[in-house]
């Protein structure tokens, strides 16, 4: 178990670095690096942390990073797992890091490839809703009501749900989580690491200026997309399913706090009206009586 | 085949000194601190120096003044202040 006590003290992102102040991403890849620790590759789409990693000549980054095209994450760490196979290279961990649009629009291809032939890396996909590198353009991953730079009135579509895409593939393990519980997260990565094949885990990010709220905020914002309900933290392996974190409490309906405490703190939910927002309420009470479903089919459904 | 290539170095300020960024500051007071070391794990920056001595600092250099460091501290040690 992962602890404040025994997360590792050594920083593998340096300070200085091009991410915006409080981004979610920056925090959670410096969290996730001191899990994977120094004998570790990461290869990463065009997505915010190539812009953070990628200036030349320095670097952030004190594990080596290579930069792929934007369908290519999943691929490449494929072929980088060849290579060390090839030259017999062993106990080095690879990490595949890329954001939604590279994860659920572009880099989903490669990434169901992946999962198909069971690549023994993690990929790590960190949502941050949109395309926020080059100026919030919705992805497919852009939850219902929120407005960018391409949904201008509000995104009409619902979030497509990439973690379930994983569960179809029966890697050996997919979580969910959120970059305002890092011990959850390195928890999850903890567990990721030791098993063998795919491991997939999609992050919640929030982002300031993509999101709109103070920079100071990104914490706060992203507990309360756990404890609305909006974002549920569990992990799946061997067919069940397990809530982990506070979304162990979340179950019933009477203990999630109003999804309108999440929207109304964000810019990006300020067009909303008051039907819109009870349909969204709506969405997240769909979605827990199916997950709660699931919870009972795996066994895991919390008793009380 | 030529053995040149671009291959960045891993350095602190890679972006130059991000502090210079900062319209607010962040300043701890070393009284109040209980060491919990919240602000060290939630810090995105890794700018929050943990010593020896178990105390916390922050590298001013870099720190871009985000803020989340005081909103998750439960012992209110660290207040904002406005940049001179």
């Amino acid at each position: 178990m992962i602890t404040l006590k025994n997360l590792s003290a050594e920083e593998y992102m340096l300070p200085g670095n091009a991410a915006c102040p409080g981004c979610a991403s920056v925090a959670s890849l410096r969290i996730a690096l001191k899990v994977l620790g120094p004998r570790t590759i990461v290869t990463i789409p065009a997505c915010c942390s190539s812009v953070i990693q990628g200036y030349y000549p320095k670097s952030p980054a004190r594990v080596p990073f290579l930069n792929t095209a934007f369908a290519a994450t999943a691929a490449s760490a494929s072929g980088i797992l060849a290579a060390l196979e090839i030259k017999g290279r062993e106990g080095i961990n690879v990490l595949g890091w890329a954001g939604d649009g590279g994860t659920a629009d572009i880099g989903i291809q490669a990434l169901s490839g992946a999962a198909e032939r069971n690549e023994n890396f993690i990929y790590i996909c960190y949502d941050n809703e949109a395309y926020m590198n080059t100026g919030t353009q919705g992805s497919s991953a852009t939850p219902r009501g929120a407005v960018t730079t391409t949904t201008v009135t509000g995104k009409k579509e619902k979030k497509k749900n990439v973690p379930e895409i994983m569960i179809a593939h029966e890697i050996p393990y997919v979580a969910t989580a959120c970059a305002a519980y890092p011990l959850d997260f390195a928890e999850k990565i903890r567990k990721a690491l030791s098993m063998k094949g795919l491991k997939y885990i999609h992050l919640l990010s929030p982002c300031p200026p993509g999101w709109r709220f103070p920079a100071e905020k990104t914490v706060e914002i992203g507990k309360l997309a756990v404890s609305t309900g909006a974002w549920i933290l569990y992990e799946w392996s061997e067919g069940k399913y397990t809530l982990t974190g506070l979304s162990k409490g979340m179950t019933k309906k009477s203990s999630r706090k109003p999804l309108k405490e999440y929207l109304t703190a964000q810019g990006r939910f300020s067009r909303l009206s008051e039907e819109e927002t009870k349909a969204l309420q709506e969405d997240v009470d769909t979605q827990w009586d199916r997950f709660n479903k699931k919870l009972v089919e795996s066994g895991t459904a919390p008793t009380g | 085949m030529s053995k040149k290539a671009a291959i960045s170095k891993p350095s602190e300020g890679a972006s130059g000194l991000t502090g210079m960024w900062r319209i607010k500051r962040p300043v701890v007071d070393q009284t109040k601190c209980t060491n919990c070391l919240l602000c060290w794990l939630y810090c995105p920056e890794g700018a929050m120096k943990r010593h020896e001595d178990g105390k916390l600092s922050i590298s001013y250099d870099f720190c871009k003044g985000c803020g989340i460091c005081a909103e998750v501290c439960p012992a209110k040690a660290i207040v904002i202040v406005r940049e001179a």
